[in-house]
């Protein structure tokens, strides 16, 4: 019975000691919301064709703002779904701007936003891969018209604005119909660059954003792919209602001189003021 | 390695192991000693997230919590955020997809207990709330623990509800299991591969402490 009472007597401690960590946890998790308040970490949702440039962008804005911003990357269009659901991003970077427009005609926006960005494709190819990209994407071509081609990644057209425009360039070219049962596709762009360069694919088309990054430069070649190929991906950013003053100085920082360099550097083009 | 990744996780799983554990301590009582019509169902409903998609468990808390439903707009008018894309979102989500985890040991344990012990105690002069904690609780302790572990280690490794209803947004809802995801898409295989190993040593942990349990519990009501 001793050791009954004993055992009964750890449990209970132990219970304790859970219910006491549990009772800090909520506190934590209050403080981390009062936050932007004390020391401003403000909520962003980006493009994930931003997701090396934007990177680079964030860490000069930290080191001369002092504000850490916390950045998501993942598909505009599932960004678009989770704000429009109410999740708490502060500022949005739309890889397509119909996604802004749709948001401000809902009113969860400040205003219309800025245009910061066009983005522009690549198609890529991991080292030892058969296929050598070419802008006209010929070599492509042949090895779907003689059966002997792999898989391609592209980003899923259903949500991601890249791979809509991947979509759009290899309809251009009439080859839709042929590459549709190699197509795989990604979560994100990001996702589609990964596939196409772990060397489990052929290739890949995705950002050239992507593409110039030092994480992926040297895993294959690529060749931009003309811009007549594809609708512009005209990236439109946002500033969302409830956006904290730190938001708003992200924004702006992205416009000046500073985050332009950058964005030029990871291959955008950029709309002229 | 994304510390505060890990560090939201363990929360995740800590709250949910002390919010859950006694709900379905009286659940798995009930479930045990209960004689009622439509036990069978609950029991079916009690089990449904083992096999249920987590995608189609995260679509229904969406429709159900997210901001267009009576919940959603009741929490949202109430503590001014939403309840999706919130720490609080997601150990809700947690509480439903954990509750075989912790109910089935718990439940599998009290029904080992001998009717003839629970009648002793009941002879003795034990009010049922002494019953329950002097024999049932002990005689159940290896069940109890062992919906603890699980319950933690499977909350760690949630990944398709979280990602439904989370929205990885860092130090609120992105755990470690999504926090791997988006290194692999963002060419950062070392940080994924250290946090792997976290998740693959804590699971490790939790299958071995679960076994020595189920080992111990089989010595004692063994013959």
């Amino acid at each position: 019975m001793n050791r009954r009472r004993f055992v009964v007597g750890r449990v209970f401690a132990s219970a304790v000691l859970l219910v006491a960590a549990a009772s800090l946890a909520p506190q934590r998790a209050g403080a981390q919301q009062a936050q932007p308040v004390r020391s401003p970490a403000p909520l962003v949702a980006a493009a994930s064709d931003l997701q090396f440039a934007l990177d680079e962008i964030v860490a000069r804005f930290e080191r001369d703002t002092g504000i850490a911003p916390r950045v998501t990357y993942g598909s505009s269009g599932n960004f678009t779904r989770q704000i429009e659901q109410g999740a708490p991003f502060e500022l949005f970077l739309s890889a397509d701007e119909a996604y802004v427009d749709r948001l401000a005609e809902r009113r969860l926006t400040r205003d219309r936003g800025t245009l910061y960005a066009v983005g522009r494709i690549v198609l890529f190819a991991s080292h030892g891969s058969p296929l050598r990209p070419d802008a006209e994407m010929k070599h492509l071509a042949a090895r779907l018209a003689s059966g002997e081609a792999g898989r391609l990644a592209i980003a899923n057209p259903e949500h991601a604005p890249y791979g809509r425009a991947a979509e759009q360039a290899l309809r251009s070219l009439g080859l839709w119909n042929a590459v549709q049962p190699k197509l795989l596709l990604g979560e994100s762009v990001a996702q589609a660059a990964q596939f196409a360069s772990s060397g489990n694919a052929d290739g890949g088309i995705f950002a050239y954003s992507l593409a110039l990054a030092p994480a992926l430069r040297d895993r294959g070649a690529f060749v931009l792919l003309p811009d007549s190929l594809h609708a512009p991906l005209r990236q439109r950013m946002v500033l969302l209602q409830g956006a904290s003053p730190a938001a708003e100085r992200l924004y702006d920082y992205l416009r000046s001189p500073a985050g332009r360099a950058i964005l030029r550097q990871y291959g955008f083009v950029l709309p002229e003021d | 390695m994304d510390w505060t990744a890990l560090g939201l996780s363990l929360r995740l799983g800590l709250v949910t192991v002390v919010l859950l554990l006694p709900l379905s301590f009286l659940l798995a009582r009930w479930l045990a000693f209960g004689r009622f019509r439509g036990r069978g169902l609950v029991e079916a409903l009690v089990a449904l997230p083992l096999i249920l998609p987590p995608t189609v468990v995260g679509f229904y808390l969406l429709v159900a919590f997210g901001r267009g439903s009576p919940v959603g707009a009741a929490f949202e008018s109430l503590f001014g955020q939403p309840l999706v894309f919130s720490f609080e979102g997601l150990v809700l989500a947690s509480l439903l997809v954990n509750l075989p985890f912790a109910v089935q040991p718990m439940q599998n344990a009290l029904a080992a207990i001998p009717p003839n012990v629970r009648d002793a105690a009941r002879c003795c002069g034990l009010s049922p709330l002494q019953a329950v904690r002097r024999v049932e609780l002990p005689l159940a302790l290896p069940g109890i623990a062992t919906a603890a572990v699980l319950t933690f280690a499977h909350t760690l490794g949630e990944f398709g509800v979280v990602l439904m209803v989370g929205g990885s947004i860092p130090g609120e809802t992105r755990t470690i299991s999504i926090a791997i995801y988006d290194r692999v898409q963002a060419f950062d295989e070392p940080a994924a591969g250290s946090m792997a190993l976290v998740l693959l040593v804590t699971a490790v942990i939790a299958l071995g402490i679960t076994n020595t349990l189920a080992r111990r519990a089989a010595g004692r009501t063994g013959p």
